[in-house]
């Protein structure tokens, strides 16, 4: 069984797994409109960590004077805390590292500010990250836009078929910056206020800043009750259009059904979806879940709370969703008021208590890609 | 599990390998636009890829040729599987140019949408009508070990059959492409292992 036996969540909402689980669902978010931030010409609507805070809480970790970028002090910060509890020595030959990014340190194109040229790759950031921890294994780096941190962890079930391999460390992160805001501005993707996910009146997306680490190891042996086991997970491409989402869901669909091959619709206590909150993506996965069987199960969408993620969102909202299940509670979907999908979901406007053992994590995201990821918590 | 390569292509600065034979290419204006026409390759989407999602299509492309692939049909049992040392680092520095100087700013969609590396395996995917995984990975140089273990990960998934598996990467005008048609339970006696691969790459 591949189980998780840490994790942590580097967010505007606490720099811990249980501050940000109580943050959420006592409905908090740290989305506020952010003006001439990053030198931007348009305001914007975001979730971003302190600098100032994060700057603190590293300094008492790093005890070099070796310069880290925001980016990676956020990984190294949300790896290093969820490491605490374990008693995993990081540095340790069979301790694989996998890193999920979409843009890494890529706002070093804009100013160096004294770093190599070679910052701006996202090999480099990987290999210093585990060089903090003193692991010398390559690690593995997911760059598969929105579902890079599904695909991540789905890249840990594969690694941990390797004999050599007992525990993989998989960390999701990703900074704002100029270059993301402006694209997505370009893009019109962006709500003027706090995102509606699955709502009647959804205009857009916010962003948001995290890195979010866990640590999952394997075992044969009985585990602890209220383990969080990664069961299987499953990608598809929709083949259909390289921004905008399937009209269908047909490529997310195609995930679903590949994760629940060995479950039935009603043992879902939730799924846990992507919910952007743009038109196009929660009439996709409207359609999907309803194709799935799953239009009747409890379906949330965490946007609202830290707006989205992207390389850290697969990570992140798996733990959210691991401290729920194991709290016996399906959360809402924040600033949901009416529900308006294209088909007719679940979407839930209150937290609510649920029973069942397993849940569902679905992302989607630009190039087509989807992902489903199932997860069982253990009696 | 007996992985094997069907058909491969090598794209560099310089050449155009497919299957061991090198492709003569008509030089009259880009190298990647040379190399689509001297492909007569028809694929008006081409024009509006950038320069890694150019390399990536070419390199399939000319890889899928000599199987006279079908692209008609939707596919659910084939994977893309990309990888690279510099991501999308090309158009990101593109995309970088519009936006440095708010005198002179133009952030553009067209140009956005591609600073995500994977977008290549999506349009790959797009062109071939392939619904299995597409993933995209990055590592600090070509290594023929990793390779090997991206293409044999997908196959993990018991569903897919066969995979588009490539290492794309341009940057600063170096074009660096070596793309596999990699299937399971292969008739072809060209096994995927670290030594093809290297073979392969340094052709």
């Amino acid at each position: 069984m591949i189980y998780q036996v840490g994790h942590t969540i580097i967010s505007p909402l606490g720099f811990s797994s249980e501050e940000n689980y109580r943050a959420v669902k006592s409905g908090k978010t740290n989305i506020r409109l952010h003006e001439n931030e990053f030198g931007l010409p348009e305001a914007f609507m975001g979730s971003i960590i302190e600098n100032d805070l994060l700057d603190n809480e590293f300094s008492k970790i790093n005890h070099s004077n070796f310069r880290y970028t925001k980016f990676e002090k956020m990984a190294i910060l949300s790896i290093y805390n969820a490491l605490q509890t374990t008693g995993i020595q990081a540095n340790d030959h069979s301790v694989q590292f996998v890193l999920s990014t979409t843009k890494g340190n890529v706002h070093l194109l804009e100013n160096l500010d004294g770093f190599e040229s070679d910052r701006i790759h996202l090999w480099k950031s990987a290999q210093l990250i585990a060089e903090f921890f003193g692991n010398k294994n390559e690690v593995t780096i997911i760059s598969n836009a929105c579902i890079s941190g599904a695909a991540a962890q789905i890249t840990v079930l594969r690694l941990l078929q390797s004999e050599n391999i007992q525990t993989v460390i998989v960390v999701g992160a990703d900074m704002l910056s100029k270059f993301i805001v402006s694209g997505f501005q370009s893009f019109k993707a962006l709500a003027p206020e706090l995102c509606k996910p699955y709502d009647k009146n959804r205009v857009g997306l916010n962003l948001g800043e995290a890195a979010a680490t866990i640590i999952y190891s394997k075992t044969n042996d009985t585990v602890p009750a209220n383990s969080i086991e990664l069961v299987c997970g499953a990608m598809a491409n929709d083949a259909n259009h390289i921004s905008g989402p399937s009209r269908t869901g047909a490529g997310l669909y195609l995930a679903i059904k590949k994760a629940m091959q060995s479950i039935q619709p009603e043992q879902i206590a939730f799924v846990n979806a992507h919910g952007t909150a743009t038109a196009y993506n929660d009439d996709m996965e409207s359609l999907a879940l309803t194709s799935a069987g799953l239009q009747n199960r409890p379906v949330n969408s965490l946007k609202a709370y830290f707006g989205h993620t992207l390389g850290a969102a697969g990570v992140l909202e798996t733990i959210i969703s691991s401290l729920a299940i194991i709290d016996n509670t399906a959360l809402k979907t924040n600033n949901l008021q009416e529900r308006g999908t294209v088909a007719p979901i679940n979407s839930l406007m209150q937290n609510q208590t649920c029973t069942e053992d397993y849940f569902m994590k679905v992302l989607s995201g630009f190039g087509g890609s989807n992902a489903a990821l199932l997860f069982r918590k253990t009696r | 599990m007996k992985l094997g390569i069907e058909s491969y292509c090598r794209i560099t600065n310089e050449k155009v390998i497919v299957n061991d034979k090198t492709i003569a290419i008509t030089c009259e204006q880009s190298w990647l636009t040379d190399i689509y026409h001297s492909a007569k390759i028809s694929y008006p989407k081409f024009f509006k890829m950038d320069n890694l999602a150019k390399s990536g299509f070419l390199g399939s492309e000319l890889a899928l040729q000599p199987l006279e692939f079908d692209k008609n049909t939707i596919k659910e049992d084939i994977a893309v599987v990309c990888c690279n040392r510099s991501s999308s680092l090309d158009d990101d520095t593109s995309y970088q140019k519009t936006i440095q100087n708010n005198d002179d700013y133009y952030p553009s969609p067209a140009v956005f949408v591609y600073t995500l590396a994977n977008i290549v395996t999506g349009e790959i995917s797009i062109r071939n009508k392939t619904m299995g995984e597409s993933a995209f990975y990055v590592m600090e140089q070509f290594n023929p070990q990793k390779f090997c273990s991206f293409a044999e990960s997908a196959f993990l998934d018991s569903n897919i059959q066969a995979c588009i598996c490539g290492w794309v990467e341009y940057y600063n005008e170096n074009c660096d492409v070596l793309f596999t048609y990699i299937t399971r339970n292969s008739k072809n006696n060209k096994e995927l292992n670290i030594d093809t691969i290297h073979t392969l790459y340094n052709l």
